[in-house]
């Protein structure tokens, strides 16, 4: 029989359906897999024996029905997991173990799934190369030397390397799908609001979402309808109808107008990229879609904005960090100020410092107006950009990220060369998009690239659709081998 | 507007992040780079833009009145880094 583990979630689904594998030695092989990986360090925390004993229940007494049935998956360390640490890749939440579960994952759970571990990512999501968590660099499977993207790095790489038959990630500025982008994966940052964003752990609020990341976009369907859903526990979760993503996906684009934005191109920008995107439009336009030349004219001015709102939102989401009521305490100190500056300065890495400095600068008294009010304005005129165009296009195809997976510590010197990895996905945070991030080919270096399709409001279902016509059509292949094992 | 020494370590004092004089000169730096970047928003005109507060485009839920849960003292003291029964403990405040 074939490695089940590199195997999609639909296939191994439907495996275990038909009784052709138990939960058990599905858990299995995953365990082993990851057991042979430590290398690629996309683990925080494995939970093995719960997710063996969740396996036996469920072979016991399996219910088929449900969307992921005994499905083991591993999820990124930003989700509060009830009784199992959650780090969110910070020293200062190193010893912190939940009294609950987020909404998310308690979602997946009831859909059949459970828990495998918690994946390594960017210290509180901040950084686009899991550079920056306490416990770690984490290893792309493309490359020994390469990133897996950030935030959710763990994720991507776990998934990219059959690790978890899929997983979740978060997408603030780009998080899900710029490391899906860099592994040859799927992955998706639903519009604000569709999942809830209780209990897990805050970044920039008005941004945050959670979102699948999987191996093909049929699974990335299964995964979005498993998690989204509203929450009386988010005052910012949407009150709708659930949605059946997988049974619903057609890969029809005949008559769908594409929008492509003249304005998705930057200096220095790989040649390959320019002639994915070119490969994009003709795939799409000989399904019988229609390309339609748009202009998002605030688009350079996204990133600049992010830095200001998403530091703000961050030195306030981060004040609770007191080690006071949870979390790690500095020993040193003579008083109760100098034991929170203390706590401050040793649990929180560099770039979650910069960004609390950043924040706390651009809210302080005198400087409010500059810079938040600012930012807060040219935020609308981002979003108006999009539904200006949104009266004319049914969704806009660009490139996912301006270059592919590069080496750890290419560019940790400079924190703007980093920042402008998210140049293509921030502008759909500051608008509250869906996003979906799909492979699309390889470079010269046979590194993988994504492109992106961003949809209306609560349009998921259109770019998952308009996304698997693109992918049966692409003929993408990724070129990863196990040299980790 | 350049951001000097002494700037940041009143701010990093406002975000209660003790920064030792090693680490200041290299903040600096960053900083600086970080704010030169941000500062391309002034180049748009913006006097007559609502700023953006919400992307829902619905108002805030509220709910009714009423206790949901509570009686879990015990939860919410269970991850505090001193351990007391019944009270977060902190360093004394009062002489």
């Amino acid at each position: 029989m074939s490695d089940i583990t590199t195997q999609n979630l639909k296939d191994i689904v439907d495996q275990v359906k038909s009784k052709k594998i138990s939960s058990v030695e599905l858990t299995q092989s995953y365990i082993k897999n990851i057991e042979k990986g430590k290398k690629l360090n996309a683990f925080v925390t494995t939970t093995f024996e719960q997710a063996l004993t969740s396996a036996k229940q469920f072979d016991t007494k399996p219910n088929f029905e449900q969307l992921l049935p005994g499905i083991p998956l591993a999820v990124k360390d930003l989700f509060c997991t009830v009784n199992t640490k959650t780090t969110a890749g910070s020293n200062i939440l190193n010893n912190f173990v939940p009294t609950y579960e987020s909404t998310v994952t308690k979602n997946l759970w009831d859909n059949g799934a459970f828990l495998l571990g918690k994946l390594n990512c960017d210290e509180f999501a901040m950084g686009s190369s899991n550079e920056t968590s306490f416990f770690g660099n984490v290893i792309n499977p493309v490359g020994d030397q390469l990133v897996p993207g950030g935030s959710s790095g763990g994720s991507s790489s776990a998934l990219a390397a059959d690790f978890t038959p899929a997983t979740i990630g978060t997408d603030t500025g780009g998080s899900i799908r710029q490391p899906a982008s860099f592994t040859g994966t799927v992955g998706l940052k639903p519009t604000y609001g569709l999942c809830s964003r209780w209990g897990i752990v805050a970044f920039a609020s008005s941004l945050d979402q959670a979102g699948p990341m999987t191996k093909t976009v049929s699974d990335c369907a299964i995964m979005l309808e498993a998690m989204a859903g509203f929450d009386e526990k988010d005052s910012t979760s949407i009150k709708k109808n659930k949605e059946h993503y997988s049974k619903n996906l057609k890969d029809n684009v005949k008559g769908l107008k594409i929008g492509i934005p003249k304005e998705y191109r930057v200096d220095n920008m790989p040649k390959e990229i320019d002639e994915l995107w070119e490969k994009g439009k003709k795939i799409l336009k000989d399904l019988g879609a229609q390309l339609i030349d748009i202009s998002l004219p605030h688009t350079k001015y996204a990133l600049p904005t992010y830095y200001i709102v998403a530091p703000a939102e961050a030195s306030s989401n981060l004040a609770r960090y007191d080690g006071v009521r949870y979390g790690y305490r500095s020993k040193k100190g003579k008083d109760l100020i100098e034991m929170y500056e203390n706590t401050r300065s040793e649990g929180f890495g560099d770039e979650v410092k910069r960004r609390i400095l950043i924040g706390t600068y651009v809210l302080s008294s005198g400087y409010y107006d500059a810079y938040y009010l600012k930012a807060q304005k040219v935020r609308q005129l981002i979003k108006k950009d999009f539904d200006d165009n949104f009266t004319k296009v049914d969704a806009i195809l660009t490139p996912s990220t301006p270059s592919s997976a590069f080496k750890i510590g290419e560019k940790t010197n400079d924190p703007v060369s980093m920042y402008l990895n998210d140049i293509f996905t921030v502008p759909v945070n500051l608008a509250g998009l869906p996003a979906i991030s799909v492979p699309a080919g390889l470079d010269k270096k046979g590194y993988p690239l994504g492109l992106q399709l961003i949809g209306k409001t609560l349009d998921e279902q259109k770019i998952l659709n308009i996304a698997y016509a693109f992918e049966k059509n692409c003929g993408y292949k990724n070129n990863i081998k196990k040299w980790w094992v | 507007m350049s951001l000097d020494k002494e700037k940041i370590k009143h701010v990093a004092k406002l975000a209660r992040i003790s920064v030792d004089d090693a680490k200041v000169e290299s903040l600096t730096k960053d900083l600086n780079s970080i704010f030169k970047f941000i500062e391309q928003l002034n180049e748009l005109k913006t006097d007559k833009v609502e700023p953006l507060t919400s992307i829902l485009n619905q108002s805030l839920r509220s709910r009714v009145d009423k206790i949901n849960d509570g009686k879990i003292r015990e939860k919410v003291l269970k991850n505090s880094p001193k351990e007391n029964e019944e009270f977060f403990v902190v360093p004394k405040v009062v002489e």
